[in-house]
């Protein structure tokens, strides 16, 4: 059985190395990262925002539902936390 | 009974670094939509700043400051100023966090002064969250 779980952590890592192969070099400009969303944020962030810093602006408001998200996140991880450390005397 | 670190130096720096500490977290927090920083970065460091203090003056001690379920509060707090930031949007008639139609105040500074409000939001949830985890996890019994 412990062969078994080895076994599988192994395959998984290989194929997730193997994933990694195919991915565009670090900082081409032609990888899809670059190129469908990226140029309009940075053309055009500072009329649409009123923000100069073009990372608070996607953060904060192109994708403000994910960092909505992100907040409540954090926040159920506090509640978490203290729901199960904490210990009312009776 | 816990009197924190007990060395006269630790005590001295810190009760001179943390205001220092929390005016630049503040910094960090309100000025994030123009220099590098926001909500996340600047609740941390205040939330370090509660957790400095719990370490350099007792764990009792800085709970009377900081009490646990004031903390508690503020962690619901943060989320509900970004959510009701959203709402305050659908208000005129724009969509959920379209900051461009919030009320009551007016271009051409509207969106990134909702930005700010949503980034206070999220550094006041940080900071408590911080803090509460440290304080629970610190709990000796």
């Amino acid at each position: 059985m412990k062969l078994l779980a080895a076994l599988s952590a192994f395959l998984t890592g290989a194929i997730l190395i193997y994933g990694t192969l195919f991915m565009p070099p670090f900082g081409d400009p032609k990888a899809p990262a670059h190129t469908h969303v990226a140029p309009r944020y940075i053309a055009r962030a500072l009329e649409e925002t009123e923000v100069p810093n073009i990372v608070t602006a996607i953060l904060a408001d192109y994708r403000g539902y994910d960092t909505l998200g992100e907040t409540t996140v954090i926040f159920t991880a506090g509640v978490s936390v203290i729901l199960l450390l904490r210990r009312n005397k009776k | 009974m816990d009197k924190g670190y007990d060395d006269i130096i630790v005590k001295t720096i810190s009760r001179l670094m943390i205001p220092f500490i929390q005016l630049y977290a503040l910094y960090v927090i309100l000025h994030g939509h123009y220099s590098p920083g926001g909500g996340f970065q600047g609740g941390v460091i205040l939330g370090a700043s509660i957790i400095l203090f719990a370490l350099a003056f007792g764990r009792e001690t800085a709970l009377e400051v900081f009490k646990e379920k004031v903390l508690l509060v503020l962690c619901g707090i943060g989320v509900i100023i970004y959510a009701g930031a959203g709402y305050l949007c659908l208000l005129s008639g724009g969509n959920y966090l379209d900051y461009g139609k919030a009320p009551f105040f007016h271009p051409p500074y509207i969106r990134s002064f909702m930005i700010m409000v949503v980034e206070i939001g999220v550094g006041i949830t940080v900071m408590a969250v911080m803090a509460s985890i440290f304080f629970a996890l610190s709990r000796r019994e």
